[in-house]
């Protein structure tokens, strides 16, 4: 048993681990790609060299990142196949279709466009290099959608049904996979990567207005930069709410974890800045906080867009209290009844695996019928205690706070640099608000992976959402080929990171030198 | 035919115009080398895959790890 913990830790940091770093490359991919074709656009509307110079400029630097980024995401499918094996069987029908034609796309897309943008100038028509541009953009946000609906079935598993024999989901219903939880955790992540490509120009841009180097080029670029970021931070805020309030319906346990509230309420507040209580659970009286700064009703507007509406906390939902489908509260089946509810289906699958070796049909189908009726509750049949079933409540909570808070000091940022830009021109020559510029960058990656830790920490103990948890999804392995490649895929994408940042670094300085008003290359 | 060659003239006069994209090439190459030579080949087999010559024992495996699993 606790061979099989570690191996379930291990594999759990290795995928951490492999998602985050494929997730540095990522967003910028889906942002600079949309900044370089409205650039090109532009150029092909004004016909000036400038607007030339600076889509060569950006598309280097697009280049370099995806160069080193591409293939990086392979490595959690190789994950699926040999860590997560029965996770990657339980789930192979549906997880496979999405996969195979993100796979198609980004492979024909990506490869062809991306070659028509970097050796096509000069050889194809502009048209038909903006073109090229634009789809580039276009293959780039279509492999996103996939990747994101698959991720998104993990979450809220829907369009399926189980087959004891073939012991796997299978779908029943494709566009079932399109649900409230997918469009918006795709539209989010999208639109994320507009406001992480806003920030990373403009803060490239501050340092060529600190180096007094090519200034009309950065202001251009931050003007173009600044309005995509813009956007692409509002709209992630609004999809951001649309995300909350299906957590909210589907993943109640996830929003609890995300406040950190144990105990919910009608009006609930919201804690815009705090401190959880580490000693608490969900079946003690201490408090749920060490400090906290509570904006009131505030969790009930975000959760259902209602003032007074009531929020379950841990303990609510632990003893049965919830919100059904519409969004209404329910007294529902507690987590200890889902666990022997679990266990039920557990037990008719030992008896259809019986019936099935005996060929005894009748009892096959009646084993079958049996597993049908609490197959909702399959994966709570893992679990020992309902304290498995609990996220780990402080690393979700603080990653959402962490994500809240750098998204609204972004949406200042975008509103102070357009600002500069368009009407208070001494702003920008100031040094100090240049070294914020650039050092938001980083500050920008941070945002964009605690969102991604809220919706995966957030989501566990979970690998399919109620059905299977990571502690049955794992394979047969020993624990030490796992930490063997976690150290190696640590060194391995580390290089890879240092490589994309000092190539990057080294083409920043040298073009800045040169004139970006005229096209050079 | 005069299609292919064109297509095919395109790349070649493409990778070798190349100045950032060379070192950028390399380190493509090295990376998939290392993905999928050494990593994948040498640590992640599909376990189910390897061990198993059908889906039916695929499924029948994992209908055993998962009942194990539950104590």
């Amino acid at each position: 048993m606790d061979d099989l913990m570690t191996v379930v830790d291990w594999s759990r940091w290795q995928f951490a681990l492999t998602a985050i770093y494929h997730w540095l490359f990522v967003p910028l991919t889906l942002g600079l790609s949309l900044i370089v074709a409205i650039m090109e656009s532009l150029y092909l509307k004004t016909k000036s060299e400038k607007w030339l110079a600076a889509t060569k400029f950006w598309m280097t630097l697009f280049g370099i990142n995806f160069a080193i980024g591409v293939a990086t995401g392979i490595i959690l499918e190789f994950e699926f196949g040999t860590n997560w094996s029965n996770y990657s069987w339980f789930v192979g029908d549906i997880f496979g279709a999405p996969l195979a034609i993100e796979g198609l796309l980004a492979f024909f897309m990506e490869s062809t466009f991306v070659a028509v943008m970097f050796f096509g100038w000069g050889k194809v028509s502009p048209k038909f290099h903006l073109a090229s541009s634009w789809l580039t953009w276009l293959g780039a946000s279509i492999s996103a959608l996939w990747i994101l609906v698959a991720n998104a079935w993990m979450q809220y598993p829907v369009g399926m049904e189980f087959d004891p024999a073939q012991m796997r989901n299978v779908m029943d219903n494709f566009w079932a996979l399109f649900s409230g939880i997918a469009v918006n955790k795709y539209m989010h992540a999208v639109f994320s990567g507009w406001a992480l490509a806003g920030v990373f120009v403009i803060g490239v841009s501050a340092w060529f207005l600190y180096k007094k180097r090519n200034t009309p080029f950065a202001i251009r670029s931050i003007k173009v930069g600044g309005w995509v970021g813009l956007i692409g931070l509002l709209l992630t805020m609004w999809t951001g709410d649309g995300s909350a309030v299906e957590v909210t319906k589907h993943q109640p346990m996830k929003l609890a974890a995300m406040e950190g509230l144990y105990h919910g309420g009608y009006s609930q507040g919201i804690v815009a800045a705090g401190i959880v209580n580490p000693s608490k659970t969900w079946n003690n009286a201490e408090d749920e906080y060490l400090f906290d700064i509570t904006v009131p009703c505030g969790l009930s507007i975000l959760a259902k867009h209602d003032l007074h509406a009531f929020v379950p906390g841990i303990a609510d939902i632990v003893n049965g209290i919830d919100i059904n489908e519409a969004g209404d509260t329910i007294n529902t089946v507690s987590y200890a009844e889902r666990i022997r509810l679990g266990k039920l289906s557990h037990e008719a699958l030992r008896a259809y695996d019986i019936a099935r070796a005996n060929n005894d049909q009748a009892a096959m189908a009646e084993a079958e019928k049996q597993l049908r009726e609490n197959y909702q509750f399959f994966g709570y049949g893992y679990f020992d205690s309902v304290d498995e079933a609990i996220p780990p409540v402080g690393v979700t909570f603080y990653s959402f706070r962490v994500m809240v808070i750098l998204g609204s000091y972004f949406l200042l940022f975008f509103i102070v640099a357009l600002f500069a830009v368009y009407k208070k021109d001494w702003l920008y020559r100031i040094t100090w608000l240049q070294w914020i510029a650039i050092l938001s960058v980083p500050l920008m990656w941070i945002c964009s992976e605690a969102g991604w830790m809220v919706a995966e920490v957030g989501r566990q103990p979970w690998t399919v959402q109620d059905l299977l948890p990571t502690k049955a999804a794992i394979s047969e392995i020993s624990s030490g080929t796992v930490i063997l490649t976690f150290w190696l895929f640590a060194v391995i994408f580390t290089v890879l990171l240092v490589a994309e940042v000092s190539i990057m670094l080294r083409q920043i300085s040298k073009r800045s030198k040169g004139n970006l008003e005229i096209d050079n290359h | 035919m005069i299609t292919a060659k064109k297509i095919w003239y395109f790349y070649y006069d493409g990778f070798r115009s190349m100045t950032v994209g060379r070192s950028l090439w390399v380190i493509i190459l090295l990376k998939l080398f290392i993905f999928f030579v050494v990593m994948k080949l040498l640590f992640f087999p599909n376990i189910l895959s390897r061990d198993y010559d059908n889906d039916d024992d695929r499924a029948d495996a994992v209908r055993t790890n998962l009942l194990k699993k539950s104590h």
